[in-house]
């Protein structure tokens, strides 16, 4: 498994993989119009082209109900020229945009049909996924590669059935040295990108003032990995590792583990409601010899 | 010699000439191949040919792991795992692990692939412990004890990187057995010993000790770096361990990195139980405190435990005043993928792919890298037995190994509520 990359081009080229939130339940809602945060997007994606000629980008919006690529620079023929008409970025993006919401928006409907629409939050999860599949391919593809790195602009708030997922893709970005960068352009804090950002070493920013999106995107998260060293750029403010238990939800400071299932419960339990397992009675039970013989016996 | 001058002004290739009197103790045919072994690596076709080795080694190691995993979920539908490990790593320091039939040496071999296993076993069991004992003269000494910080570990055994005398298999059964029975019931008890020798010099009867490790369920087992021993065979049957003997040194990495992923838990191996953890947090990053571990002032950065509020480094850990075991709930999640593992690609057969009714699709969902056409290679790629989608080889193992995701089942929300959507 290529980790970490072996040999890459000069410090300053960089993939950056981009994941915008769709959802269509957060933009009805937002100050910001979505007509708006794309024109703050677009100029931001060209700045990132026009820092290095040979910056890649890739683009995946993240829907309410699917996920899909809507551009890849390094597949766009000849940027700029197209009939003196919009840039090739503009158009292509915009065009495989439109096909994607409606499809999104398709799927909303078959789904509402047969069960009313519950969750409103999207499937970051999944575009998080494609984007490390991505780089993976990246870092097989030969010997001199960018730097990549992952930017999540999301607006909707975190989904708790994904929260399995999500760790596991950041763990993997971990592993591969990928940061996380994150723009969270909704109301609250986002706890998931929080956590993304802070494990893989990336900036997490919650930009105050939406109308100036494009200057917090440009100045923040378009520097690459090497000038990040000479940069004050925004500290991530402590990060909350405490759990909550399952079964109130609260947060904790002190718990029990279930040491089959790894649930976390605030009480004391006779059984563990996740897997199963019966505590402490076998203990009484099978009171081996091993068991006499141990000299702390843990509470 | 002319020949040699008249090519060295031609300016072609001069590396015969070049390297010599460096590594003296080497043939002249050792001398550049040693370390690679390339010629280990060439396999024949069907007409005898020579050719270099692809991504097939690669694709085969992956496909067998996929038998394996696929074998172990026929068994049970819902696998419990042992999540909290202590174990205890075995390194045979004896006369035998000086031998050179691995390069440089059995032992540097050894140590090179113990790091990168140590290194992988934390990052897929944060909650376990581990430790290390060497076997030299015929005594097992505790080179460190049981513990979680990989770096430790690693310094300690590069440090200490000489062999000589017997083997003593017992002493280092002995050792190990006196510290493992003093571990909580709910931790999994392993021995992983990684055995040069072909002998054992003991004090006592083995046999005994032997049945004394499967009394304190100990899991024992052993990788042989020469030939298979009877005494290991039979300590790994008695304690439901697995023996292996490794051929090569990427055959050894393969084997040792097999113990990494938490073995499958028996029910009368560990209790289930209860344990009392902390979820301490970060101090703020301005504050002096003293740490507990190193016992040294330092300014911030550290985690105060919610019982004694002592201070610590690190995470996770056990506080040293009062014994609370420390953890953040990243931890945690990064034990999940065992217990939710993901489900393994079909791959898509032949006849569907030769068939032109279907329409499918031309690239790899995950990594949108096209497709091989078919009717050029025989089947080259899978699809998720849930969401249909097809990927490339290399995502799947990538899928498989690093990111426990499907990113097809991610990225639509139906398959995430199976009960109401499901036709």
């Amino acid at each position: 498994m290529p980790s970490a990359a072996t040999k890459l081009y000069a410090d300053d080229v960089s993939l950056l993989v981009v994941l915008l939130d769709t959802n269509p339940f957060f933009w009805s809602t937002s100050t910001l119009p979505f007509s708006k945060f794309l024109s703050h997007v677009l100029s931001f994606l060209n700045s990132i082209l026009l820092l290095n000629q040979i910056n890649q980008i890739v683009v995946i919006a993240t829907g309410c109900n699917s996920c899909d690529y809507i551009y890849d620079s390094s597949l766009s023929t000849n940027p700029g020229i197209e009939k003196g008409k919009l840039p090739a970025l503009c158009s292509e993006l915009l065009k495989k945009l439109e096909d994607f919401v409606t499809r999104d928006e398709q799927l909303n409907k078959q789904q509402s049909q047969s069960l009313p629409p519950t969750t409103t939050s999207s499937l970051l999860s999944g575009s998080l996924s494609m984007a490390l599949c991505y780089i993976q391919r990246v870092f097989r593809s030969g010997p001199l590669q960018p730097h990549p790195r992952i930017l999540c602009v999301q607006g909707s708030s975190d989904g708790p059935e994904q929260y399995v997922a999500i760790m596991n893709s950041i763990f993997s970005a971990q592993r591969s040295m990928v940061p996380i960068d994150s723009c969270y352009i909704g109301s609250n804090n986002s706890a998931f990108l929080q956590q993304a950002s802070y494990i893989t070493g990336g900036v997490y920013q919650k930009p105050q003032q939406l109308d100036g999106l494009f200057q917090y995107l440009s100045t923040v998260f378009a520097t690459d990995l090497h000038s990040r060293t000479f940069l004050q750029l925004p500290k991530s403010v402590g990060v909350d590792f405490r759990a909550s238990c399952f079964c109130h939800k609260k947060t904790i400071d002190m718990g029990y583990i279930c040491s089959v299932c790894l649930s976390i419960f605030c009480k004391h339990h006779k059984k563990c409601s996740t897997c199963g397992s019966v505590f402490g009675q076998a203990q009484s039970d099978v009171a081996s010899a091993s068991n006499l013989k141990r000299k702390t016996p843990e509470t | 010699m002319n020949n040699g001058n008249g090519r060295r002004l031609n300016g072609e290739t001069e590396e015969d000439d070049d390297d010599e009197g460096s590594e003296g103790d080497l043939d002249a045919w050792e001398r550049t191949y040693a370390d690679e072994r390339s010629w280990e690596s060439l396999q024949e076709d069907e007409s005898g040919l020579l050719r270099p080795v692809d991504n097939k080694t690669l694709y085969h190691a992956q496909y067998r792991r996929r038998i394996r995993s696929l074998s172990s979920q026929a068994t049970t539908s819902r696998i419990q795992k042992g999540l909290i490990r202590y174990l205890y790593i075995v390194v045979d320091l004896s006369r035998a692990a000086a031998e050179m039939d691995y390069r440089p040496s059995r032992m540097a071999v050894v140590a090179k692939h113990v790091e990168a296993f140590i290194r992988e076993f934390f990052d897929q069991n944060p909650l376990s412990q581990l430790g290390l004992v060497t076997i030299k003269d015929g005594i097992a000494h505790c080179l460190t004890d049981l513990g979680g910080s990989p770096e430790s570990h690693v310094k300690a055994l590069m440090g200490k990187l000489e062999c000589s005398g017997e083997s003593s298999l017992q002493n280092a059964l002995d050792l190990v057995h006196g510290y493992l029975n003093q571990i909580p019931s709910y931790g999994h008890r392993e021995v992983l010993i990684l055995y040069s020798a072909l002998s054992t010099c003991d004090p006592g009867d083995i046999l005994e000790t032997i049945q004394k490790c499967k009394k304190s369920k100990m899991r024992c087992s052993v990788i042989g770096l020469s030939a298979e021993i009877f005494i290991c065979k039979h300590l790994c049957q008695e304690t439901g361990g697995s023996y292996s003997v490794a051929m090569d040194e990427s055959h050894f990495k393969e084997l040792i990195l097999e113990h990494a992923p938490p073995p499958p838990a028996i029910a009368e191996f560990a209790i289930a139980n209860l344990i009392k953890m902390g979820f301490p947090q970060r101090a703020a990053e301005s504050s002096i405190a003293i740490c507990s571990c190193h016992k040294e002032a330092k300014v911030g950065g550290g985690y105060t435990c919610p019982r004694c509020k002592a201070r610590v480094c690190e995470l996770p850990t056990e506080c040293r005043i009062c014994g609370l075991t420390l953890i953040s709930s990243p931890h945690l999640a990064r034990s999940y993928h065992h217990l939710f593992p993901i489900v393994p690609f079909d791959e898509v057969s032949s006849s569907v792919l030769n068939d032109p009714r279907n329409r499918l699709p031309r690239s790899c969902f995950g990594c949108q890298q096209s497709l091989p056409n078919p009717g050029n290679k025989p089947s080259l790629r899978v699809a998720c037995p849930k969401c249909k989608q097809h990927f490339c080889l290399d995502c799947d193992i990538y899928i498989h190994e690093s990111l426990h995701n499907c990113p097809g089942c991610e990225s639509f929300r139906h398959s995430k509520s199976p009960i109401a959507t499901e036709e």
